[in-house]
């Protein structure tokens, strides 16, 4: 077989193709990752709530932006103050067109004074390249060089303490630090994907396996569970994080205007700068926008159970919904009229809620908001009552602690 | 108002009471909860009895606690994590096993490696329970109606509950006929050949009960345990994040924020009685605090016996409240561990031990055990549901150290010469030797144990008999017969009384309907 024909495999795949029970894989930019290890989702569900879940996120476009002119850059492409960062700050990000549309969105670690790490979903090198004309900035994929772990869940801490050279206590929220384990310097970033306290630790991709082998030794005691992408997707919309091309198109991947999405409403505005010093790409749409208000925003939809029991009862059954998050477009409607759509709905089982990320029309967005969702009811299309709130649905104090 | 004067005042606070305060403070009532003890939780607390191990005393799984609640009191924001019970294992003698997943496949190749005919029966027999009890499950949430009763309240429920019978068919009529009036053994011997497995499951239906299972009446337990299972995406059947006190302890911070207040060490004395209705209680330390409501949480022997005096009721409802059945037969053994019990059935550390470890390896074992109980003794070979809590809940002992929580039938309440230390500790001394049986390193690892007997729990829960019910769920204590005919709709004979706890409808478990519904049956008549 043609090598470029296969998938690839993470430095971790001989140790998940070994535990996964459901052999059941997912794509994920070029690279092959477990969906879910267990044949049912809760256990690892649960470990990334409860106890501490180790997931291979290996396939994170992974770029180093180095020189002179690394923060000037990213200072440029991201609507975030990258000038300000200090060393060891973690920024989410997302990063815009001329007309302030989302391309992408991902994680920029400055490592060093002239040094940065970004993660992506999409391949930015292009993009990075050609707003680098002129500067004094080398742009390095390594994706394949720098393997990726996350330790999520609230036992995250006593692990990494348990491995690590250097204790992670001090480490804040959204900050990185080098630091070792066993033998191996690693990075580690209290970052993650699940809105639980939770870290992300970034490897040389040839000692990848003896890292996984300390962690999941360290771990143990804690009830550490390798957890695959399916369970991190429920986690994900739980705490209001999206997905570029799954509750957003990519302004590069759509079709018409009608696709794109800004930052701004996709409730980003914490992190679109717009009192930073000097251009960035998309700052002219980006404050008028701000100014006329957006048309959409991106919020959760708390959909009702009582109305969904109704529904079902109709049919003599009782609510059947999916125990995993569902990427599929559900119109939201006010009185009748389509008003938007959700774009990933999910059962909750900490929250014991169905909820959803949804796209809404001005002004039905505002929180407290009572709209209806399309449900299929037995192959019957039903409107059920949902309520709009605010994003993230589960915040434990934990997290930021 | 001064301080001690409340538009409600509840007596308990077990999960029910603090559900039932919650709701009536959220409809803005200034609500008391009086805890006797000084911690609240009821028979759903977690102690630290030995330093760093901490035990799910009494009630150690959440049944069917009701997802509405979860919901309407922000439970997940104080705190309540409802963690996954994977599985159930049943080690036999010879040293194999049984075990049961929440995988359909994987259960059904685990039992057709002991018999062929039962994984196909056992398919069958999941979806004819289901439907069951999806059918019984609507009645659930209903108050109760009097039968004999022509309020308008009662008819219209009358009416409802009749619909309700009319839409299921002749044969879903039948087959819930038979399972409320069948013993589970009878149900079971029409299913299922393989022991182990008949054993297992005739162990839902005497849970709290003082009957075994060929007694008339455990099909319908045994229907009542399986509801938990079809709310499927409701997932409300698991363990407790800290355990059950973890429960109790969300819903007493939820309604502490609502605005309820909650006392400790506050000991009811009696309900204070004015004009013929309920004024306010009186507490053992002499403080009186008064409300136009008063509701208990506690058992029916204590709220309808003990704190209000006969003279308050008509002497038939006391006489029916004196026959309540409260005969507890279960005790609780807990115990702190170095390490894992290691199964001769499973080696070493197994997922099996994520989940409940039953010993059950026949009806008859448990038939016998129900034996030695009937004639006033604990059993020598007793049931046991064990769980390792610590294995679910990282939190509930130091790390590579366990908990382990033994249900234990059965352990009368009125044990022969009643109960002592010598006899606890003998009780004790019968699970272990029962658990050696299947896991000889036990005595090994144990650091520590506490074991706990029907009069225990009526010591230390306060509730009466020690039945973990508050009451059997025996057909003639159920529905509009619970606690009594005619005062199954939470409110009691004396008026501004309300009786909202495991002791009404719809019954035991940590499920929180009883006070939920009697909450509202208490705003219903506010005016």
């Amino acid at each position: 077989m043609l090598e470029t024909l296969e998938l690839k495999r993470t430095p971790f795949h001989e140790r998940t193709s070994r535990l996964s029970v459901a052999q059941n894989w997912r794509r994920w930019a070029g690279y092959m990752v477990v969906g879910s290890y267990d044949l049912s989702l809760d256990h690892e569900y649960w470990a990334i709530r409860d106890r501490a879940a180790l997931i291979d996120v290996t396939p994170l476009m992974k770029y180093m932006i180095e020189g002179p002119d690394a923060a000037r850059l990213l200072h440029k492409v991201t609507p975030r103050d990258v000038l300000k960062m200090k060393e060891g700050v973690v920024s989410y990000t997302g990063w815009c067109d001329e007309e302030g549309k989302l391309l992408d969105d991902g994680t920029i670690a400055r490592l060093g004074p002239q040094l940065f790490r970004m993660t992506s979903a999409e391949p930015s090198l292009r993009w990075l390249a050609m707003n680098a004309v002129g500067m004094d900035v080398k742009v390095t994929e390594v994706t394949d060089q720098i393997a990726a772990l996350s330790l999520q869940g609230p036992k995250s801490r006593a692990i990494l303490n348990r491995v690590c050279r250097d204790q992670v206590d001090e480490l804040k929220y959204f900050r990185s630090a080098e630091n070792a384990i066993g033998n191996t310097p690693v990075n580690v970033s209290r970052t993650g994907y699940t809105g639980d306290l939770g870290y992300e630790i970034w490897i040389p991709a040839e000692h990848a396996l003896p890292v996984w082998d300390a962690l999941m030794q360290a771990g143990d005691d804690y009830g550490i569970t390798p957890c695959g992408i399916l369970a991190m997707d429920m986690a994900r919309v739980e705490a209001g994080l999206f997905m570029v091309d799954v509750d957003y198109t990519a302004s590069t991947h759509a079709w018409i205007e009608g696709q794109k999405s800004s930052p701004l409403e996709m409730g980003l505005d914490w992190a679109v700068a717009l009192n930073k010093k000097g251009y960035f790409v998309g700052r002219k749409a980006l404050e008028r926008e701000k100014r006329e208000g957006s048309a959409w925003k991106l919020r959760g939809l708390e959909i009702g159970w009582e109305g969904l029991e109704r529904l079902y009862a109709e049919v003599g059954m009782p609510p059947q919904i999916p125990s995993m998050s569902v990427r599929g477009s559900l119109p939201v409607a006010v009185g009748g009229k389509q008003i938007g759509y959700a774009s990933t709905s999910t059962w909750s089982p900490v929250l014991k809620k169905y909820i959803a990320l949804a796209h809404l029309q001005r002004p039905y967005y505002e929180p407290g908001s009572e709209v209806t969702i399309e449900i299929t009811v037995e192959h019957h299309r039903k409107q059920t009552l949902a309520k709009v709130v605010n994003l993230p649905f589960y915040d434990p104090a934990w997290k930021k602690k | 108002m001064s301080v001690n004067t409340y538009d409600a005042i509840i007596i308990g606070a077990g999960h029910n009471g603090l559900i039932a305060g919650a709701y009536l403070a959220r409809a803005g009532k200034k609500v008391v909860i009086l805890e006797r003890r000084p911690i609240v939780g009821g028979a759903a607390v977690t102690e630290e009895i030995f330093p760093g191990y901490r035990f799910t005393e009494f009630s150690y799984v959440v049944s069917l606690l009701r997802p509405e609640i979860i919901r309407d009191l922000e439970l997940p924001k104080h705190g309540l994590k409802i963690l996954p019970l994977p599985s159930t294992v049943t080690p036999m003698d010879n040293g194999d096993y049984l075990a049961a997943w929440p995988d359909h496949e994987p259960t059904r190749r685990e039992i057709y490696r002991h018999s062929p005919h039962d994984a196909e029966a056992a398919d069958e027999y999941g979806r004819v329970m289901a439907r069951a009890a999806k059918a019984i499950k609507p009645v659930l949430s209903l108050v109760p109606p009097d039968p004999s009763s022509m309020s308008v309240r009662d008819m219209v429920g009358l009416l409802k509950l009749g619909q309700y019978a009319k839409s299921l068919s002749e044969k879903e009529l039948y087959r819930i006929a038979k399972l409320v009036t069948q013993s589970s053994a009878d149900l079971l011997d029409e299913w299922f050949e393989f022991d182990p497995l008949k054993g297992t499951k005739s162990a839902s239906g005497i849970i709290g009960t003082f009957l075994g299972p060929h007694s008339p009446g455990t099909a319908y337990v045994l229907l009542h345990h399986y509801m938990g299972e079809i709310d499927g995406a409701f997932r409300a059947w698991g363990f407790a994040k800290n355990g059950t006190g973890g429960v109790t302890a969300a819903i007493a911070s939820s309604a502490r924020a609502i605005g309820a207040e909650i006392r400790t060490n506050a000991s009811v004395a009696h309900v204070i009685v004015k004009n013929g209705r309920a004024a306010g209680v009186a507490l053992e330390n002499g403080d009186e605090l008064r409300a136009n409501v008063v509701m208990s949480a506690a058992d029916p022997k204590r709220s309808f016996l003990s704190f209000v005096e006969a003279k308050h009721f008509p002497d038939e409802f006391v006489g029916q409240i004196k026959n309540f059945r409260v005969r507890g037969s279960s005790g609780k053994v807990n115990i702190a561990l170095s390490g894992l019990p290691d199964f001769t059935c499973l080696p070493g550390e197994s997922p099996l031990h994520k989940g409940a470890i039953s010993i059950s390896p026949s009806i008859d074992y448990i038939e016998r055990a129900y034996d030695e109980a009937k004639y006033g003794q604990f059993s020598t070979n007793p049931y046991i549901d064990m769980i390792i809590p610590s294995m679910i809940d990282r939190d509930m002992a130091p790390p590579g150290h366990h908990v382990m929580s033994c249900f234990v039938q059965y352990a009368p309440y009125d044990i022969e010469g009643g109960w002592d230390d010598a006899k606890r500790d003998a009780f004790g001394e019968t699970v272990i030797n029962t658990i050696e049986r299947f896991a000889p390193n036990i005595r090994k690892i144990i650091v520590g144990k506490q074991v706990i007997t029907p009069k225990d729990i009526e010591r230390i829960a306060g509730i009466t008999g020690g039945n973990i019910f508050h009451g059997e769920l025996l057909l003639h204590q159920l529905f509009f017969l619970r606690p009594a005919p005619q005062w199954a709709d939470f409110r009691t004979p004396l008026p501004g009384y309300y009786f909202g706890a495991s002791g009404a409808h719809p019954g035991g478990g940590v499920m929180g309907a009883a006070g939920k519904m009697a909450a509202q049956e208490v705003l219903k008549d506010w005016r």
